[in-house]
């Protein structure tokens, strides 16, 4: 069943770049987007089906917690672009749907991974995969997005797989047969070489930091976010890193099995601060509405970083971030697109009254802002709540104290840009587009799960989070 | 077989600094094809014969030392550049840069613990120099060429060191590995000839419109 969650996307792909008719070829999406999500519920639903010890490719609590975020995340993005690749004709479709295909594929691969191998050629091939993404409107300034996004994104996964070899360098001396099987290396853990595994995380958190866009490694993403499509953005910002991140959190549980869980905090929680930093600085005046939403996605892995570092309750609210997360960037990139396609624009000086042009897509980016920064009583005021309940209750004051004041800046910063788009009355009366139901129903929808989350955790979901944050605390 | 992995990984070092002080792009790539072809060699110096390696060998020989040289050396005449003009960190400043960070990574490797069937051999030292100097190269030049170059420089380090680890890595994931760099190097190349089409030249120095 996991075989065919990353087969059949891989199989539709092929379909796609031989099917003749446009129309046909957008459904597409949405229907591997369903196809996934209906098999994503069944083997949630199955409660036995844990990951076999050995196997290279199973479920625990984190891949199902992270193929809950993506599936639906991708189905959303996927109906959006039905109605997206209709208005962009003259840019056909014959390359960005079976690439969104396979970028399914590959993250679910990368999601499902129980080798380090197989997690680093999952991760490598999203990059490539994606690179077409974001080259979609082919201009100039998309082209060096791409390069950079393809430069930066390959040197970095480069040296998340030195990281792997030193990880696997680590248990050569210990007489044991070296495997890159996640069980085994857990198993395995206390008798592995300390100076070649802090060594492994390091580049392990370089490589997928980059990937992930944790400061200082985040150049690609204002750039990449910036110019491609509002879907492949909330694909990127709410899929890609929380995958980039998945594989962060690989490196993670080795060290605890280990008994090194401290030196990795300690890494996530610096860079995790930087990377706050670093987002509230650039947001400030940040005139480019897109670019503001990969500053804000920067800040939100530097969250997860803090959540992780922090440990204990904090690492259960950074899983709850990382759902929260996924959902408002899907709601904040769709809406901003519908924002900038109708005013041709994404700039703050030529964009205007957003919600007097377009309400509903105007409306869900200003209430986007609200829950992407935390307002109650959005789902990810509850997760940075429960976070700093951890700092506080780790009694990390000046971490606390940091995040407070970094959270409180990016508000402030997000704020003014946010409302200059939405509120007032729109300089050029002339739009180019009208708000469609396909690409307003799924933002709505993601903000309403957003919405839900912060006044309701589900059990099962709670229960799964539960069981995630389990598996990152377990020490030797 | 050790004195054969040695004379490689020799070559391999002198090839760095080759590419590192030639503004000829033509030979920089024959020098980083003829670098992938040694490496080619290394798993079976390193491991002896047996099925694994002399897979390993023929997919790196055809990857590394044949179709992607040979991908972008096409690249180039479609474009007609020759030559490197002006990096931005001058050739002879790159070459110390070079011998400085090999003699770093020689220094480095002696500190690490390693496995008494590794001590004083090339494998690591080489590795970590093959990985800094494509980064060298990927910083210090601005024609986009030059920088995938630089790539797949650093790749051969890493692959130098896993080379050490094949026994660990399963077949599978080696030629995913091999395949993620041939697809990358492919999509680096379709995006060169975009930027050469739209630029009417390769230098990423043209790439800086997007900026805070």
């Amino acid at each position: 069943m996991l075989a065919l969650l990353i087969l059949f996307p891989l199989v539709l792909a092929l379909f796609a770049s031989f099917t003749p008719w446009y129309q046909g070829r957008s459904w597409l999406l949405p229907l591997a987007g369903t196809i996934h999500l209906i098999l994503v519920v069944m083997l949630l639903a199955e409660p036995g089906s844990a990951a076999e010890p050995g196997a290279w490719i199973g479920l625990d609590a984190l891949a199902r917690l992270l193929l809950l975020v993506t599936s639906p995340l991708y189905l959303g993005c996927a109906l959006y672009a039905v109605d997206y690749l209709n208005l962009r004709r003259d840019r056909g479709n014959r390359v960005i749907v079976p690439c969104l295909l396979v970028f399914l594929s590959t993250m679910t691969l990368a999601i499902v991974s129980r080798h380090l191998g197989v997690l680093w050629v999952g991760v490598e091939t999203t990059t490539i995969a994606s690179a077409p993404l974001i080259y979609y409107n082919r201009n100039r300034l998309s082209i060096e997005a791409t390069w950079k996004y393809l430069l930066i994104g390959s040197v970095g996964i480069a040296l998340a797989m030195l990281g792997i070899l030193f990880v696997a360098y680590s248990a050569l001396g210990s007489g044991i047969p070296i495997s890159l099987q996640l069980d085994k290396l857990l198993a395995d853990g206390p008798t592995l070489a300390r100076p070649w595994l802090h060594a492994g995380f390091v580049f392990l958190l370089v490589g997928f930091g980059t990937k992930m866009g944790l400061a200082p490694l985040h150049t690609w993403k204002p750039d990449a976010y910036g110019e491609a499509p509002g879907m492949v953005g909330a694909l990127l910002a709410g899929g890609l890193t929380s995958v980039a991140f998945l594989a962060v959190l690989r490196g993670v549980q080795i060290m605890g099995a280990a008994g090194d869980l401290a030196m990795a905090r300690q890494a996530l929680l610096g860079m995790g601060l930087l990377s706050l930093l670093v987002a509230a600085v650039f947001m400030v005046r940040q005139p480019d509405i897109k670019r503001m939403l990969a500053y804000s996605s920067v800040e939100h892995m530097g969250i997860l970083a803090i959540g992780v570092g922090i440990g204990g309750l904090a690492t259960f609210g950074a899983l709850l971030h990382l759902v929260n997360n996924a959902l408002a960037k899907g709601c904040l990139f769709l809406s901003a697109g519908n924002i900038q396609r109708a005013f041709a624009s994404k700039h703050l000086s030529e964009v205007r009254g957003a919600i007097s042009a377009l309400p509903l897509s105007g409306g869900l980016f200003l209430a986007g802002f609200l829950a992407v920064t935390g307002s109650p009583p959005f789902g990810l005021f509850l997760s940075e709540f429960t976070i700093l309940r951890g700092i506080f209750g780790a009694e990390q004051m000046w971490v606390g104290a940091l995040f407070l004041i970094l959270l409180a800046t990016v508000f402030i910063g997000m704020g003014a840009t946010v409302l200059s788009v939405t509120q007032g009355e729109p300089t050029d009366p002339e739009l180019h587009f009208k708000d469609r139901f396909l690409l307003v129903a799924p933002p709505l929808v993601m903000l309403l799960a957003v919405l839900l989350l912060g006044v309701f955790i589900p059990a099962p979901l709670r229960d799964l989070l539960q069981q995630a944050a389990l598996l990152l605390e377990v020490e030797p | 077989m050790y004195g054969l992995s040695n004379l490689c990984l020799l070559l391999v070092i002198l090839l760095n600094f080759f590419t590192l002080g030639s503004s000829r792009l033509a030979a920089c790539i024959r020098a980083v094809a003829l670098q992938g072809a040694l490496l080619a060699l290394l798993p079976i110096t390193a491991h002896g014969f047996s099925a694994h390696t002399l897979v390993l060998a023929t997919g790196a020989l055809l990857l590394k030392g044949i179709f992607i040289p040979w991908l972008l050396l096409r690249a180039i005449r479609e474009v007609r550049i020759r030559r490197e003009v002006e990096p931005l960190i001058g050739y002879v400043p790159t070459l110390i840069l070079g011998a400085l960070v090999t003699a770093a990574s020689f220094i480095f490797a002696d500190f690490l613990p390693l496995m008494a069937q590794h001590q004083g051999g090339l494998f690591i030292p080489t590795s970590l120099a093959t990985l800094f100097a494509g980064f060298l190269l990927l910083m210090t030049r601005r024609k986009a060429i030059t920088q995938v170059l630089g790539y797949l420089m650093l790749e051969n380090g890493i692959f130098i060191f896993g080379i050490l680890l094949s026994e660990a890595m399963p077949m599978m994931v080696e030629a995913g590995v091999l395949l993620d760099l041939l697809v990358g190097v492919f999509v680096m190349g379709i995006v060169m000839n975009q930027i050469n089409r739209e630029f009417s030249t390769l230098n990423t120095e043209r790439l800086s419109a997007l900026k805070e």
